[in-house]
């Protein structure tokens, strides 16, 4: 017996295997398939725009944090960070703004706040929220998916050096020998034109739009295996979708005309990705049950309020970033019911 | 009604643990031998410490009186073993390094037969005569809490109960000596509940056993007379189900209010081993002396169940049953409730329901630095009294004590242990918690 140490900890002494590093590992794996989907559609560029955002986000996360940001690179939140921003970009972005997005990211959305679990506001959308305001035309510039020379050539636009403005993708795009490309995206299209792009292509992610939010499909199957091994809270892309159609429906029976289908409200634009894997960002989002369907529904509404009635054709980001903001407020009103407590006052 | 009725009787949260039971499950109960010398600390349970009987160098007899209870919550000591008192001096015990205790030094050359008691028939005993008999037994509760059982079972008149409820879930991974006692004990179990129920005067009995002992709910069943208002519900196995409040709410549908007791809705709630222990000891007229621990781990050579004589040091535990490896940590009760104990002179007491053994392996897999809170929200749908440690917690990094009191229901939590264990973060929320509490009472006090 002597010659024992002894060690002394505090119950319990026992653990779930879950720690973060893992859920965040799970996270990429879930986001790889989007990404390999989103270069097959849009080509050399996209990559390049993919892997500079994400350098660009590991970079800055390294020499902001100090100690934490280690951390961060280490459990692999730099990277998701990184990887959605760069989804939510126009394929064609200028890779020099892509760096000043993640820069913005890192810098205003996560360290001003303290590093990882501090950050009220989805660090990424901040990022995005960020380029939408710097850079108007270049965040609204699209190109087509499936170009023939996607794979032997980048658009100029992507290489285009600081503060000078691109030139040339016109000609770029009409190389791609694309039918009928008309520059913008199934929202803007239906907001502009009045255009309904076909279900299939929203589906599967041929239509124009940012790098990663088209593939509908592609997108509620990755999140779909990410719920299943509980690495994201089912119910809160499933509250935005119910807000989305609680909002569009009653629209689209009013005035078929001026008010789009649910589904097609559903599954264009950053709708999918923003529900699967920006709503659902834990740590801007409630951790009270009914806060967190609260705050899904909101991020619905929102998201349809803004495409019908605002300016813009997307809303999704704001709706997202508005009820990050709120969640502290959501949180408070929805505390749990202890164990016991009377369910109504008597 | 109907979501209960395709799930089981359960409550609500809670966590799955990896329920480690293989390994001691089936092995039959045996009597560890007699260590040299036997630890009885005077104040092994809540409430007043004894007063001793004895001087040193006294010869006590096994089952003798050795110290007598201080009013009415307080217990006396009989002597596990014959043998010489050699001290009265503070020893380290599970309550703390030095607490008073006597120290008997075991004979061995006796056989160690029990020299005292008097048989009787307690089911034909008045209430009163009955609870002072049990006080005299010594019992207290067995499953961890060790609160004096006459104290429990003394339910004032006012309080309108109607059900004893025995817990037999022993939801704490690793802990098997309940299952055993059940498969084994089943007379004295049932006799146990008999007694308690006419201490208590309900009129009847319900006992409560996770699905995953389906062979002592079959021997509960065969062992129960036609007639006995007695009935065995099977409830989900899921930690903490053995907790008194998700019990009764998972057995009788009850909700204990918040800092309420069972007795509120009409319930008394005891362990399967302390009714058991009164079963056997009051129709024998005996005190408590020894107890079944589960010994358990993967540090362990010979797992087991074990009859030991209370007062056994964990070092002889250790000793006899094998434990392997140079670090260890050795937990009284079973890991998520267990408290690791400081020293190996550590004695069993009435509460101590197992000893389990970690090596460095498991230590090392445990032994992860906390990060920040990610707000991942597992611990809020993990929690069984639906409190909110992540708030919690955040509020305990801020030293914000009384928001967390008032608006949190700090005292709400007891301690099981869920969040912590479910934290991907690895924040020791529970310690937070016992510590916010202990700083609160100090500042009450
Ligand atoms: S489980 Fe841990 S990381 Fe998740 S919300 Fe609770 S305290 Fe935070
Ligand atoms: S230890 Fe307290 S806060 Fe944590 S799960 Fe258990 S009761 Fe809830």
């Amino acid at each position: 017996m002597s010659g024992t140490r002894i060690e002394l900890r505090t119950a319990p002494h026992a653990h779930a295997p879950v720690d973060v590093p893992l859920i965040m590992r799970h996270v990429i794996y879930a986001l790889l398939p989007i990404v390999a989907w989103s270069v097959w559609l849009f080509g050399l560029g996209t990559l390049l725009l993919i892997l500079t955002v994400t350098a660009t986000a590991l970079a800055t996360e390294r020499l902001l944090g100090g100690e934490g940001g280690e951390r961060s690179i280490r459990d692999g939140s730099a990277v998701i960070t990184g990887l959605l921003l760069a989804l939510t970009l126009p394929p064609a972005f200028p890779l020099w703004m892509g760096v000043v997005a993640a820069v913005a990211a890192i810098g205003l959305g996560k360290m001003l706040f303290g590093g990882l679990g501090m950050n009220p506001l989805n660090p990424a959308l901040v990022g995005r929220a960020f380029v939408q305001a710097a850079f108007p035309a270049s965040i609204t510039t699209w190109i087509p998916p499936l170009g023939a020379e996607r794979f032997t050539s980048v658009a100029p636009s992507t290489l285009a050096p600081p503060f000078l403005r691109p030139e040339g993708l016109a000609e770029w795009i009409a190389d791609q020998r694309v039918d009928a490309f008309t520059g913008a995206t199934p929202l803007g299209l239906f907001k502009f034109d009045g255009v309904i792009t076909p279900l299939r292509d929203l589906l599967a992610g041929t239509t124009a739009g940012s790098a990663g939010e088209t593939p509908a499909l592609l997108i509620v199957a990755c999140g779909l295996y990410l719920a299943f091994r509980r690495f994201l809270d089912w119910r809160i892309p499933l509250a935005v979708m119910a807000g989305v159609v609680l909002a569009a429906g009653p629209l689209h029976l009013l005035d078929a005309e001026r008010f789009p289908d649910p589904w097609f409200m559903l599954l264009s634009g950053g709708l999918m990705l923003g529900a699967w894997f920006m709503a659902t960002d834990m740590v801007g989002s409630p951790v009270t049950p009914w806060g967190v369907l609260i705050y899904g529904l909101l991020i619905g509404l929102l998201t349809v309020v803004i495409r019908l009635f605002g300016g813009l054709s997307e809303g999704v980001m704001y709706a997202i970033l508005l009820a990050n903001a709120a969640t502290p407020l959501i949180e408070r009103l929805t505390q749990p019911r202890v164990f016991g407590a009377a369910r109504r006052k008597e | 009604m109907i979501l209960s009725f395709l799930r089981g009787h359960t409550f609500s949260h809670g966590v799955r643990v990896a329920h480690h039971k293989e390994q001691t499950a089936s092995r039959p109960i045996r009597r560890l031998p007699f260590p040299e010398r036997l630890i009885l600390p005077l104040d092994p349970h809540i409430g007043k410490p004894a007063v001793p009987l004895v001087r040193r160098g006294q010869e006590v007899v096994r089952g003798e009186p050795i110290a007598r209870a201080d009013g009415w919550m307080s217990l006396p000591i009989h002597a596990p073993a014959t043998g010489r008192v050699v001290a009265l001096e503070p020893m380290p015990t599970p309550r703390g390094p030095r607490r008073p205790a006597i120290v008997l030094e075991v004979d061995p050359a006796d056989t160690q037969e029990m020299g005292w008691g008097e048989p009787r028939d307690p089911l034909a005993m008045d209430r009163e005569t009955l609870i002072a008999a049990i006080q005299e037994s010594g019992l207290a509760g067995l499953g961890g809490a060790a609160f004096p059982t006459h104290v429990k079972l003394s339910v004032p008149p006012e309080q309108r109960v109607d059900t004893l409820l025995i817990n037999g879930c022993e939801c704490e991974p690793y802990l098997t000596c309940d299952h055993r006692i059940m498969l084994e004990q089943t007379d004295d179990l049932v006799t146990g509940i008999r007694i308690a129920m006419r201490a208590t005067g309900v009129q009847e009995a319900v006992i409560g056993v996770e699905n995953n002992k389906p062979d002592a709910v079959a021997a509960i069943r065969a062992g129960l007379r036609e007639e006995d208002p007695i009935r065995v519900v099977v409830v989900e196995s899921k930690y903490p189900q053995g907790a008194e409040k998700m019990l009764i709410k998972a057995a009788l549908g009850r909700e204990v209010p918040p800092g309420g007791i069972p007795a509120q809705v009409g319930v008394v709630v005891n362990n399967v081993g302390t009714m058991a222990a009164l079963g056997h000891l009051l129709p024998r007229g005996e005190g408590l002396v020894e107890r079944v621990i589960t010994v358990a781990g993967p540090a362990v050579r010979r797992p087991g169940n074990y009859r030991v004589a209370l007062g056994t040091p964990i070092e002889f535990i250790l000793r006899h049953c094998g434990f392997e490896g140079k670090m260890g940590e050795f937990i009284l009760g079973g890991p998520m409730m267990g408290s690791a104990v400081s020293a190996v002179e550590t004695p069993i007491t009435k509460g101590t329901s197992g000893v389990l053994m970690l090596h460095e392996r498991e230590i090392e897999a445990e032994s992860r630095p906390a990060e920040h809170c990610i707000r991942c929200g597992r611990c809020v749908e993990a929690c069984p009294m639906h409190l909110n440690p992540c708030e919690l917690g955040w509020l305990a990094r801020k030293r914000e004590y009384d928001t967390m009191a008032e608006r949190f229901h700090l005292m709400d939590c007891f301690e099981c242990g869920c969040c912590s264990f479910v934290c991907p973060a690895s924040i020791p929320l529970v310690q937070y918690f016992r510590i916010a509490k202990s700083i609160l009472r100090e500042q009450a006090a």
